[in-house]
């Protein structure tokens, strides 16, 4: 009887290894799914437009688009505007991260993808099997600032340059009363605090455009390549631009980087920017889109992938050098027939002026009005 | 060592089942297929991890069981597990070292100690702990737990430095480190521990217990002698439980620990990482080769699961014969 019981027992706890250990490997393994399993762009959009008072020409139906989560505050203000003015509009866009929304889209699962970097040639390469007859573009939609955010009680108006910011992020100035600080800040009374460096644990596009602007800024301070990993070494890290800005937030002496967002909505102070403007440029939507107007298109034919280094190191009077720009992803010829129209009616409403205007009360700049032109002749010649 | 005499056990006289009906034979089938059903999946999620892995291990160019970066978006790709092995067993250890005691007290205490009105709230309060999930437990971790320790790891870098282990390169950075991971786990693996022990302690028979009381034994000998000899592989298989759950958890340690590819003995320092937090970090901006790469590292995890499990029977095969599970 004892025996039989014992052995009940024995079972139960070997089923309970095994199971737990299948639930644990499924976990892993399904994660890789989550691009492919999602069903298949979907179902039709009539085609007849409507202009309405909001000024949108609303199409029906309904489209599926995935991506980076650096536009999606801006990305759900506009499809709520959108499905508000326009009923019988669905547009669902799962927020993912770049990578994720570029795999969706080759896969022929969305209409659009948003991604805060440009196609990769050979991912132009893998969307010629998706745009029959095109490719995929990059549409400049969204700017933002990274503000680089600290903690330093007792210290306001934290000016830095990119050659000190790098030299931070890098470990070689280590302490707030560091001789390069101080002259960059001859008013402040830094402590002899250690300075604690704050970074992106997961992969980011914040990362990869931070570590962009420092090295094509200050190059010689920053030896490392841009990378969405974060290829230095020392400091702390935490998972995502909450993370990092909760961190901040709870430690003093620390420094780190996030979108302009985090830091208005938790009281974050941000570092004015000395780039040889007659002032230190501080992080407001406005300098952003100043910075982004030095950008160039090097894009070919329809697509308007941006070089950004202009903005790295200007030293125009108000233009904020450390910008994102996140994009759009359609084919440029060759787009579902049962989605373009939604999607180009989509895109046109969130390229216009009154689309636009909605980024600056999210902690995004609009873009500078030279790009935004180019955006929407470039959106109209979608097919 | 037990001098507990026991009658054996008379074994219920078995009969050759003669009669089968329907019901007979569609629960058999069912309960086979069940059965073949869990080996199929297991060896299904074997053979996929294999076949990802190995192609993205053919195109590493570090080496994949010692190098400590997770590059493999550059060109070439370097990428490979010593720091995430190490962070996953160091956490575990210490969740470990911090639960079994503790869980195992909870269920003496329940079983042995607690008035009957107090052992069922706190069985149930240990239930509710288990029902928190685990990016709950990962955010008071950060935002709770972590300031909070700030103390006791300067403490243990004050006095404990020598050891090596408890000590802290830089006192003033946050307690964001595999210890207080460690700290976490426990507290997250302790109610399938209590639990299970809870359980198999009750199962110790009355009759062994009363036995040792009718010798002279204290209730710590009564616990020692005739409990602790019983229930002992099944706090060992419910320690392993909670250890599977450990070397697996994800999104907790990914909230709390300041992942860096660097491997330090001293485990307050804000470094290293976990196989789960490494895949959760670096899953979402990978490519089709990094997905691969990080599908390799799963597959290493299973591996140290299946043989945590295997070293677990092996122990408990092996103390099978002091465990009174013969009496």
């Amino acid at each position: 009887m004892k025996l039989q019981r014992k052995s009940g027992l024995q079972a139960l706890t070997v089923g309970a290894v095994a199971i737990s250990g299948a639930l644990l490997l499924t976990g892993c393994g399904s994660d890789n799914n989550s691009g492919s399993s999602s069903p298949s762009s979907s179902s039709s959009a009539s085609g007849s437009s409507t202009a309405n008072a909001s000024g949108i020409s609303c199409v029906q139906g309904q489209i599926l688009a995935s991506g980076s989560s650096a536009q999606q505050n801006a990305i759900e203000a506009w499809v709520k505007n959108y499905q508000q003015a326009c009923s019988g509009a669905t547009i669902n866009y799962k927020t993912s991260s770049s990578g994720e929304g570029i795999i969706d889209f080759n896969q022929g699962t969305d209409a659009f993808a948003g991604s805060d970097s440009p196609l990769k040639p050979e991912e132009v390469a893998a969307s010629k099997k998706v745009c029959a007859t095109g490719q995929g573009i990059n549409i400049p939609m969204v700017g933002g600032p990274i503000a680089i955010g600290y903690n330093l009680p007792g210290v306001n108006n934290l000016v830095l340059d990119a050659s000190t910011i790098a030299k931070i992020f890098n470990g070689k100035i280590t302490t707030w009363n560091d001789k390069a600080i101080k002259a960059l800040n001859p008013s402040a009374t830094l402590p002899s605090t250690k300075i604690q460096t704050v970074h992106r644990q997961d992969d980011s596009g914040t990362t990869d455009n931070l570590t962009k602007y420092m090295h094509g800024a200050a190059a010689a301070d920053w030896p490392y390549e841009h990378a969405k990993a974060w290829a230095a070494h020392g400091g702390q890290a935490a998972a995502k631009s909450s993370g990092v800005s909760a961190l901040v937030k709870q430690t003093e002496g620390s420094i780190g980087y996030f979108e302009l967002s985090y830091a208005t909505s938790q009281s974050i102070p941000t570092v004015k920017i000395a780039t040889g403007a007659s002032q230190p440029v501080e992080a407001t939507t406005q300098n952003a889109s100043a910075g982004i107007a030095q950008a160039k298109v090097v894009g070919t034919g329809s697509d308007l992938a941006l070089d950004l280094s202009a903005a790295y190191t200007t030293k125009a009077d108000n233009a904020y050098p450390i910008v994102l720009v996140t994009y759009e992803i359609a084919c440029d010829k060759g787009n579902k027939a049962s989605t373009l129209p939604l999607t180009k009616s989509f895109l046109n409403y969130i390229a216009s002026d009154s689309g636009q205007q909605q980024l600056s009360s999210a902690g995004y700049a609009p873009l500078p009005t030279e790009i935004a032109t180019k955006v929407r002749s470039t959106i109209s010649t979608l097919s | 060592m037990t001098t507990i005499e026991t009658p054996p056990a008379a074994a219920p006289p078995r009969k050759a089942a003669t009669v089968t009906r329907a019901g007979d034979r569609v629960f058999a089938a069912m309960s086979r297929g069940s059965g073949i059903l869990l080996l199929v999946v297991m060896a299904a999620i074997a053979v996929f991890l294999t076949v990802r892995a190995a192609s993205a291990i053919s195109k590493d160019h570090g080496n994949f069981l010692t190098t400590f970066e997770w590059t493999p978006s550059l060109n070439p790709p370097v990428f490979g597990i010593a720091v995430l092995a190490y962070g996953t067993v160091v956490s575990s250890i210490i969740a470990m070292l911090i639960a079994v005691p503790i869980a195992l007290g909870i269920a003496l205490f329940i079983t042995h100690y607690a008035p009957r009105r107090l052992g069922g709230p706190i069985a149930y309060v240990i239930d509710l702990l288990a029902a928190v999930p685990s990016i709950i437990y990962g955010l008071w971790g950060a935002l709770f737990l972590v300031p909070h320790l700030k103390g006791l790891n300067l403490w243990l870098d004050n006095y404990l430095s020598w050891t090596v282990i408890f000590h802290k390169s830089d006192p003033n950075s946050a307690a964001r480190s595999l210890f207080t991971v460690g700290i976490l786990l426990a507290i997250m693996i302790l109610p399938i521990i209590t639990n299970v022990s809870r359980e198999v302690i009750n199962q110790v028979p009355k009759m062994h217990q009363e036995a040792a009381l009718a010798l002279g034994a204290t209730r710590w000998e009564v616990i020692r002698l005739s409990v602790l000899p019983f229930a002992r592989s099944g706090v060992i298989s419910a320690s392993m439980l909670g250890l599977g759950r450990a070397l697996g958890e994800t999104m907790a340690v990914a909230t709390v620990l300041s992942a860096s590819p660097v491997l330090s003995a001293h485990i307050l320092d804000p470094v290293g990482g976990t196989f789960s937090q490494n895949i959760v970090a670096k899953f979402g901006e990978a490519d089709e080769f990094g997905r691969d790469a990080l599908i390799a590292s799963g597959l290493v995890l299973f591996v140290i699961t299946l043989l945590v499990n295997g070293a677990a029977r092996l122990i408990i095969a092996r103390r099978k014969e002091y465990s009174g599970a013969n009496a």
